[in-house]
């Protein structure tokens, strides 16, 4: 069991350091014209020369799906960070406001629970339309409901520990108690919810390119590669579009391993045995 | 907040009355408390809704006028404006919107040139059908899988399953669309590539129905099945190593009793509760299949919508996909009230 564990942490740090290597170095190596096209080369099956074959316009696909990783890490980063900041902020808000201030932040994150986050961002999206910006809001602005469910519960627990009392009964002030016992022991748990959040924010991020609604479609990006390939597709040639769904789905298992490991570390019991 | 989310109350709630449960007062009061608290839910989300639109640089005036917007004087267009009924602040607007709207009044869809009333009515029901199935072969194959794998857990089977599971969370249903596309209607050509009738004809037959709903169906279920197996693969084999299970095996019980009459039961009841709260899952992924496979559904329709901005559309669309999801939490609490005697609807 454990032989295993140690596999996956390997497999999964290795996987997004080489994610995270590819998507910085790859770019700075082989820079390309993302419009440029090469019509000589179009549609070429995988090969040695091409390991991922050639697009309907002569486009390498590997260099293309790196590209388009690029593009959605960044997007999805961002976005995550975004929810994490609004998720945190709300969450201990609602926690420090208690009471009828409390209820009535949750009755909100109710409200914007109860519509599907990937209707919403369409909408926002719709209404906004086109560009980079409007599709991080909407994915940041969807997201950071669980964050602020997981920080508002955090605190309210922490509170009512021994060390936040002792910290009072010695005169420490509210502000005090807060920067210096509640933060540092909520930033794991907000970090965890952040990472967990990046493949979320891509695939939402590819979502809606699909659809059309995201990227300004000469951006190469996974969701917008797929949606050019459909007409491909359809004559039969399968590699413009398998291979960028498999490059969203690598690193989705890659970034959910790693933080399996991390949630595993900071599990409360464990963390309970460190404070004492 | 649905109960589901939270453990269940049973623990300290009150002693469970002998006998048969008297089951429709409890659940019609239920039902009746949560229609009232899904008025101030819809009234904010459509508030919401009109809210980032007055904030957004979408313009009906300008969207109704088209080129001519750039040239008509401003006079024009304030009678325009005044006409469209889109004077006022958007708050005014909002109530007029839901004033209308309690009269059967969505507005008329900029997009598809059909009130938006139409629009829904013509949809709602492929929507629906694509969406059933789809979750059918979901819970089809969640369950079958789910218990095989639990059956030996850390088995060969086991870790099969549950790795495709992984990498079917992780892959977007519109890809796993296209694939199916590709292998169904290209390779082997034995199931259409999308829509509902063939083309060149627009008469729905009963059989040309199925083989056009057979791929996206499928798709739809394919997508959201990691969730469920994975859910019952736990339940199932968390309950084959209780005590029930261990004292039916020394009963001389047979292995087929035993996880059907013993394991099964107790393993699928939480994940069966659960059902209802997938709902905005399954919005999720009939937005993404259906556009896949041009259904002529009203997820279709919503992204149709989203590309022509067409506000009276995206709005009743909106409150419709709350409203569904409202209903699907209230499904999962009548189911989990149902399922397990313990749990008291009055508490919810």
């Amino acid at each position: 069991m454990n032989a295993t564990r140690t596999v996956r942490v390997y497999t999964s740090v290795g996987l997004v350091a080489a994610v995270v290597l590819a998507v910085v170095f790859v770019p700075l190596l082989f820079p390309v014209d993302e419009q440029a096209v090469d019509m000589a080369h179009k549609l070429q099956a995988p090969s040695l020369a091409h390991p991922f074959g050639t697009d309907d316009v002569g486009r390498d696909v590997l260099l293309r799906c790196v590209y388009g990783l690029r593009v959605s890490l960044l997007v999805g980063v961002v976005a995550a960070l975004a929810s994490t900041v609004i998720g945190t902020a709300v969450g201990a808000a609602s926690a420090a406001a208690g009471g009828r201030g409390d209820r009535l932040v949750m009755r909100v994150v109710d409200v914007f629970s109860s519509v599907p986050h990937l209707l919403l961002g369409i909408f926002i999206v719709a209404m906004f339309r086109p560009g980079v910006w409007p599709v991080v809001v909407s994915v940041g602005l969807t997201h950071w409901l669980s964050t602020a469910r997981i920080v508002r519960a955090e605190v309210l627990s922490l509170r009512s520990r021994p060390f936040v009392d002792a910290a009072i009964s010695g005169g420490a002030s509210r502000l005090r108690v807060a920067v210096r016992h509640l933060t540092p022991a909520v930033l794991p748990q907000a970090g965890l919810a952040a990472v967990l959040m990046v493949p979320h924010a891509i695939w939402h991020e590819s979502a809606l390119s699909f659809l059309g609604l995201g990227l300004p479609t000469h951006r190469a990006s996974l969701g917008n590669m797929i949606q050019d390939a459909r007409g491909t597709l359809l004559a039969g040639d399968w590699w413009p579009t398998l291979f960028p769904g498999l490059f969203l789905i690598v690193p989705t298992l890659a970034i959910a391993g790693l933080a399996g490991v991390w949630r595993e570390r900071i599990n409360p019991r464990r963390r309970s045995e460190l404070m004492l | 907040m649905t109960q589901t989310q939270s453990e269940p109350a049973a623990a300290g709630g009150p002693p469970v009355p002998r006998g048969r449960r008297r089951l429709w007062g409890p659940a019609a009061r239920l039902t009746g408390r949560r229609l009232l608290a899904a008025v101030p839910v819809l009234a904010a989300v459509t508030f919401g809704v009109f809210a980032v639109a007055a904030a957004s640089p979408f313009d009906p005036v300008q969207q109704y006028a088209g080129g001519g917007g750039l040239t008509a004087s401003q006079d024009t267009l304030d009678q325009l404006r005044h006409n469209l009924g889109v004077d006022g602040p958007f708050p005014e607007r909002w109530w007029h919107w839901v004033t209308g709207a309690l009269t059967g009044d969505l507005g008329d869809s900029t997009a598809l040139r059909q009130p938006v009333a139409q629009v829904i009515g013509e949809r709602l029901g492929w929507s629906v059908l694509l969406c059933a199935v789809g979750f059918a072969v979901a819970l089809v194959l969640g369950t079958v899988l789910g218990v095989a794998a639990a059956r030996r857990r850390g088995g060969m089977l086991d870790r099969c399953v549950t790795s495709v599971s992984y990498a079917l969370e992780a892959a977007p249903p519109f890809w796993i669309g296209l694939l199916g596309i590709w292998l169904f209607a290209v390779r082997l050509d034995v199931l259409p590539a999308g829509g509902l009738t063939d083309t060149g004809t627009d008469a729905v037959t009963a059989g040309g129905l199925l083989s056009h709903l057979a791929l996206p169906a499928l798709v739809l279920g394919v997508s959201q099945v990691p969730w469920f197996l994975l859910y019952v693969r736990q339940g199932v084999a968390d309950a084959l190593e209780e005590d029930p299970v261990r004292g039916a095996r020394a009963r001389g019980l047979s292995e087929r009793t035993v996880l059907f009459g013993h394991a099964l039961r107790s393993g699928l009841l939480p994940v069966l509760t659960l059902v209802g709260s997938r709902v905005p899952e399954l919005i999720t992924g009939a937005l993404l299949v259906e556009t896949v496979f041009s259904w002529p559904g009203i997820a279709s329709a919503t992204v149709k919508a989203a590309t022509a901005t067409d506000f009276s559309l995206l709005a009743a669309l909106t409150a419709l996909a709350t409203v569904a999801v409202l209903a699907g939490n209230l499904l999962a609490d009548l189911l989990y009230g149902l399922a397990d005697p313990r749990v008291a609807w009055e508490e919810m």
